[in-house]
């Protein structure tokens, strides 16, 4: 209980740490929806883009986090504030489960169908915004819900860059070897991390065709 | 309506002229020539692989002959814009290829909703269309997974007539049916063109279908035409191919010819 009676006695910062968070992790998404979803549905189409595009995300995902916020530090622009940094960081990674499933998911629609529109003559954009891409929600959303959870997490690491967010608390616990302080920022980051996943899963529910 | 040509009776509505068509350098069809009149159900009967659902879809363009043209009232579809081809051919697929996210209104609707019809007017043509495929008005608010296969054909019957195309393409129609169904189907689908005369292509790999649907006949083997016939020469075909057809169908191929054409 000790670690309840230290996040009430230091709520404030709790609460300014957690919205800290919430900003990264939401921009950054938000930033990784609006770059991902386009790129998946244009290597939907470009079958010679699908394997560059792929692999290009692949391989940022396995770049340490600590390590691409180490290489980003000394790009100019970025570099002055650490939130960019850290925002641009959370974009790169939360790409690939988008843009994988944003392709997977147009994919995924039964080509009979798509064969059927086009041949009753919808043009390319009407097949994409009446067909496809309402058929493939429902395995887009679930790719943005995997790219919230990891985000969520890999968030606390951008405390070590001085981003801020939930990482701090994480981080100076680890310097003062208290798990208290150490709780009481992964307790929330759990937390958020949950809700996130609940949210989305929820609205996948709504939005999945029948 | 496709195309500006007068009605002249020897203008046949459909027109492969010397098509081939390759993928990479192997020959899918070769040197395919043939006319569809006004009015008539051409049946494009053959074996998996024959070549008859690409035939057809050179007619709305979905396939693009590597050689020779095919010609929709007198105008090759190489010179027609291909979206407004389409929308004037109604197109109806084997498990009917409806959108599983639309009602069947919606489904029925959709050309005439993206030819910008009103709300109005495509609520009283789906109306008019479910009746037209034998089945009720309150169909239009379900979906297609509530459907059963025969009740889902109708519909997609029904969405292929809806801006009322001159022209039908029917890819294996009733092929996924149960035989009680698919018989019930052939059935209204013939007193259904007597009443609509449209020019249609049906393809099929079942004889007795082609017997009792087709006006004519046009047997495909390996990509080549072998021949065209009507249902009642056909039966009488010397041709190797049409004969081994024959034989492999058996008896009773008679009835299903004489129903056809009564």
């Amino acid at each position: 209980m000790n670690v309840v009676r230290f996040m009430l006695q230091n709520r404030t910062q709790v609460l300014e740490l957690t919205s800290e968070h919430l900003w990264l992790v939401g921009l950054s998404t938000a930033l990784a929806v609006l770059i991902g979803v386009p790129l998946g549905i244009l290597i939907s189409r470009r079958a010679n883009l699908n394997k560059p595009v792929l692999a290009s995300a692949n391989i940022i995902q396995t770049i340490p986090s600590l390590a691409l916020f180490g290489f980003l530090l000394p790009v100019p622009w970025l570099g002055a504030r650490s939130e960019r940094l850290a925002i641009l960081a959370l974009t790169l990674y939360a790409l690939l489960p988008i843009i994988r499933n944003t392709f997977t998911g147009i994919r995924g629609v039964d080509p009979a169908v798509v064969e059927a529109g086009r041949g009753m003559g919808l043009t390319e954009s009407q097949l994409l915004f009446q067909v496809q891409l309402p058929l493939a929600v429902s395995v887009i959303l679930s790719g943005i819900r995997v790219a919230i959870v990891i985000s969520v997490g890999l968030a606390t690491i951008a405390a070590a860059i001085g981003a801020g967010g939930l990482g701090e608390f994480i981080f100076r616990g680890l310097a003062m070897v208290d798990n208290r302080v150490i709780l009481a920022g992964a307790i929330p980051a759990a937390i958020l991390a949950l809700l996130a996943d609940l949210g989305v899963g929820w609205l996948e529910g709504r939005l999945r065709p029948r | 309506m496709l195309g500006g040509m007068p009605d002249e009776p020897t203008t046949p509505v459909i027109e492969f002229r010397d098509v081939c068509f390759r993928v990479e350098s192997t020959p899918v069809l070769s040197r395919v020539s043939l006319q569809v009149n006004r009015g008539e159900t051409l049946v494009l009967l053959g074996r998996s692989g024959s070549g008859k659902t690409t035939t057809l879809k050179l007619v709305n363009r979905l396939v693009t002959p590597s050689s020779g043209e095919v010609r929709v009232n007198g105008i090759s579809n190489a010179q027609v814009d291909v979206i407004h081809l389409r929308r004037g051919i109604g197109y109806v697929l084997q498990e009917a290829g409806l959108f599983p996210h639309f009602t069947v209104e919606r489904n029925i609707g959709i050309v005439p909703h993206i030819e910008g019809w009103s709300a109005g007017r495509i609520r009283t043509r789906v109306q008019e269309l479910l009746q037209l495929v034998g089945l009720s008005g309150e169909f239009a608010s379900r979906y297609p997974h509530q459907l059963s296969g025969g009740q889902r054909q109708r519909v997609g019957v029904a969405r292929a007539l809806a801006a009322d195309p001159e022209i039908l393409l029917m890819d294996e129609p009733f092929g996924a049916l149960d035989p009680l169904t698919r018989d019930e189907l052939q059935r209204e689908f013939l007193s259904l063109q007597q009443r609509l005369h449209k020019t249609v292509i049906f393809v099929t790999h079942d004889l007795r279908e082609a017997l009792r649907l087709g006006s004519r006949i046009a047997l495909m083997e390996a990509g080549k035409l072998v021949t065209v016939l009507a249902p009642q020469e056909f039966l009488k075909s010397s041709d190797p191919w049409a004969s081994a057809y024959v034989r492999a169908f058996g008896d009773g191929l008679e009835t299903a010819a004489n129903r056809g054409t009564s």
